[in-house]
């Protein structure tokens, strides 16, 4: 006879889960005392709202499932934005949350909430668990629906008569997940790969746009084989960055909003888009109806709702992204001359090169650039959200898949120092950066505890500008400088880490970036910078909301 | 834009229409009428639903109702060959004398049957298709309709098409 817990300790094992992010309370005891003699390891964060987040960087870094685990109620709720964030970035995560006995279910009981309900829009699937009978497999097709497919968040709810009950069960090596309303497409139709191909030999400008959905599946290599082949373009969403590497001749760097302008006057006058593992965000796009107007498009993705949910497509490919890389490449076989395409880019490169102000004053882009030379590419750079997100994205070289890690769909500030902290033990001895703002690293602070008690050694480096800065930036632009609000009081960072038991370092002067920055590389254990940067830096080009992308406002070096 | 009926084959579990309801009102789409009940194959519901829209906004429905995991078939019945029902309880105002009469009249030219004679009134049982019922509902309002129950639409292809699981 086992338990409700044992038999979830011992499907976590088995689905190879080592580490997990929780916050312990009243009706996930059992569980709590089953992991207490299980080799699975459990991070206590500081505020459940972390653990998911963990979870997710985990996943990110690492290409399989996070897992985390709140108690009831509170807790539950805790996880929402985390669960959220994974959802809206099609992250494999697995989420278990206690719930209160059955049969006080819907009582309104103490730290009772109906969490299932709560996350039906942001779980790719959830389960409210009634008998310790269903448990076993419904942890198993629990995380093969998070993997497999487009990968997302998945949430268990155990009532905690279920989690304690004991029932005769055996996990059996034969059993296997069969699911009659969820069967993904992974082969691309070979009709429509062939379509695809004839009009990339047609077209005379041809560009692909790659998003995340290419590095998910892990299909990179074949991404840059294919460019390479044809000698085709690319240009990558915020989620794509690191698909193909930043110096790379044929890429033209990240789309949209604060894309480059050669990657969006590229798709402007594209004849013919290749989209990858995107879904036409409006960040992306701007005004959707200018966007690749003169384009035809191919789309290939996982999910087919994603085909024309925002854009009509030409010829649309349901599947994975590495597959139908894989069948693509295999019928290409001449390679198109693009020279003129190729000429009209490398003229906008010319022209419109990415540069920021070099006065002597420390700004962000310099600190990054730094950052960028002194990682040469290795390791993971996690971002918050705001400008340090974007001047990360504009001015980080990403040499990898899997070296970047952001809140993409979301949007959600608080992400980055908990992901870094999951991102850690996907891959325990690469340097990991969370790349803050003053105002997203106050909402997760609370997490030095964490890394300081594991001793993780995240570094985190804020672009502390005293501002909510993006926000402030669009009232800059758009309200006349009218700064409602987004003026944050200055913080000693510094001390708030050491009080933590943590170093940190204040910079004020560009001389002092690069050797600060090679301290917290240097330094065994977690470290934090305090980048005191100017204050009105803005984030810069940018496409204001609603205009077309080829519609870039210049910065003062334009 | 017109109105759809979807057919929509789902697991019989616990919380299934909610997802389906949910998504509709999340993803800001409109159901006209919906309809829900058990269903020839062991384990699974058969929903009806009637939601208005283009082309794409039906084709963006059907495709994220597809993403469901409980959701085993979507299959948009407006183009084909089917038979569409629903049914009305209707109460109306029928004081005994002339109107009582009148009313029942109407009710066999709808093959409408009453089924509840009270005091001051009389409750109509009426199958057919929407219009039908819209038709007979007009005609009894000048009596004073007190209180009307829909089913929702209920449709089924005719013939021996079928909207079934692949398996």
């Amino acid at each position: 006879m086992k338990t409700g817990a044992r038999i979830l300790v011992e499907g976590l094992q088995r689905e190879g889960v080592e580490t997990i992010f929780g916050y312990p309370g009243g009706v996930v005891l059992p569980i709590y005392d089953e992991l207490y003699d299980s080799p699975i390891r459990h991070i206590l964060v500081r505020h459940e709202q972390a653990a998911a987040h963990a979870a997710d960087g985990f996943a990110r870094a690492s290409g399989r499932v996070g897992v985390c685990l709140a108690t009831s109620g509170p807790g539950a709720c805790n996880l929402v934005t985390g669960i959220a964030t994974a959802y809206m970035d099609s992250v494999p995560i697995v989420a278990l949350t206690g719930q209160v006995p059955t049969s006080l279910l819907g009582n309104d009981a103490f730290q009772e909430s109906d969490i299932t309900g709560i996350t039906m829009p942001i779980t790719k699937h959830n389960y409210l668990v009634k008998r310790t009978e269903d448990l076993g497999h419904i942890v198993r097709e629990a995380f093969f629906i998070a993997r497999t497919g487009r990968p997302g968040p998945v949430l268990i709810d155990l009532p905690k008569d279920v989690s304690t009950r004991e029932v005769e069960f055996e996990y059996s090596d034969s059993e296997t997940v069969s699911l009659r309303g969820y069967q993904p497409t992974y082969r691309g139709h070979p009709k429509q790969i062939e379509k695809a191909v004839d009009l990339i030999l047609e077209a005379e400008r041809p560009l692909l746009y790659v998003g995340g959905g290419v590095i998910s599946s892990d299909a990179s290599p074949e991404l840059v084989q294919l460019a390479e082949t044809l000698g085709i373009p690319v240009t990558t969403t915020l989620m794509g960055l690191g698909a193909i590497p930043c110096d790379h001749p044929l890429n033209l760097g990240m789309l949209g909003m604060h894309g480059t302008r050669y990657a969006n006057y590229a798709v402007t006058e594209t004849d013919l888009l290749i989209a990858i593992g995107v879904r036409f965000d409006d960040r992306v796009t701007g005004k959707i109806d200018t966007f690749a107007s003169q384009a035809r498009i191919i789309h290939i993705d996982i999910d087919p709702a994603e085909i024309g949910k925002n854009k009509r497509v030409d010829v649309p490919i349901v599947g994975d992204a590495k597959s139908v890389l894989k069948d693509m490449i295999a019928r290409v076989q001449k390679k198109k001359d693009y020279a003129k395409w190729h000429e009209r880019i490398r003229s906008w490169k010319e022209k419109y090169p990415m540069r920021y102000r070099k006065d002597g004053a420390l700004r962000p882009q310099y600190v990054i650039e730094e950052l960028s030379a002194l990682m040469k590419g290795e390791g993971i750079i996690v971002s918050e959200v705001g400008q340090n997100q974007m001047w990360t994205a504009q001015y980080y070289c990403f040499k990898k898949p899997r070296g970047w890690i952001t809140s993409g769909g979301l949007g959600t500030m608080g992400y980055g120092f908990p992901a870094a902290m999951g991102a850690h033990f996907a891959r325990p001895g690469e340097t990991v950066f969370d790349v803050a703002g003053d105002g997203s690293f106050q909402m997760n602070i609370q997490e030095l505890g964490t890394v300081s008690h594991y001793r993780i050694p995240v570094k985190v480096a804020i672009l502390n500008n005293r501002f909510l800065g993006m926000v402030r930036q669009w009232q800059e632009l758009f309200y006349d400088r009218r700064y409602s609000y987004t003026e944050l009081p200055p913080v000693d960072f510094v001390k708030i880490a050491n009080a933590y038991g943590i170093d940190g370092m204040r910079v004020e002067d560009p001389s002092e970036v690069r050797p600060a920055l090679k301290a917290a590389i240097e330094t065994e254990g977690p470290f934090v910078l305090d980048f005191r940067i100017e204050r009105e830096e803005n984030v810069f080009p940018m496409v204001p909301a609603g205009a077309a992308i080829n519609e870039m406002i210049g910065g003062p070096c334009e | 834009m017109k109105p759809h009926t979807l057919s929509v084959l789902v697991e019989n579990k616990p919380g299934v229409l909610s997802r389906v309801t949910g998504l509709f009102s999340r993803r800001g789409f409109n159901i006209e009428s919906l309809a829900v009940g058990v269903c020839e194959e062991p384990g699974t519901s058969r929903i009806t639903i009637v939601c208005i829209g283009d082309d794409a906004q039906i084709e963006q429905v059907m495709k994220q109702l597809n993403k469901l995991i409980d959701v085993i078939k979507v299959s948009d019945l407006t183009e084909n060959d089917r038979v569409e029902r629903e049914l009305a309880l209707i109460k109306v105002n029928a004081e005994p004398g002339s109107s009582r009469a009148e009313i029942m009249q109407l009710a066999s030219i709808f093959r409408a049957q009453i089924i509840d004679v009270g005091a001051k009134t009389l409750v109509l049982s009426v199958a057919g298709e929407t219009k039908k019922i819209d038709a007979l509902e007009k005609l009894l309002r000048q009596y004073g309709v007190k209180e009307l129950v829909r089913t929702g639409t209920i449709a089924i292809l005719r013939g021996s098409k079928t909207v079934k699981s692949a398996k």
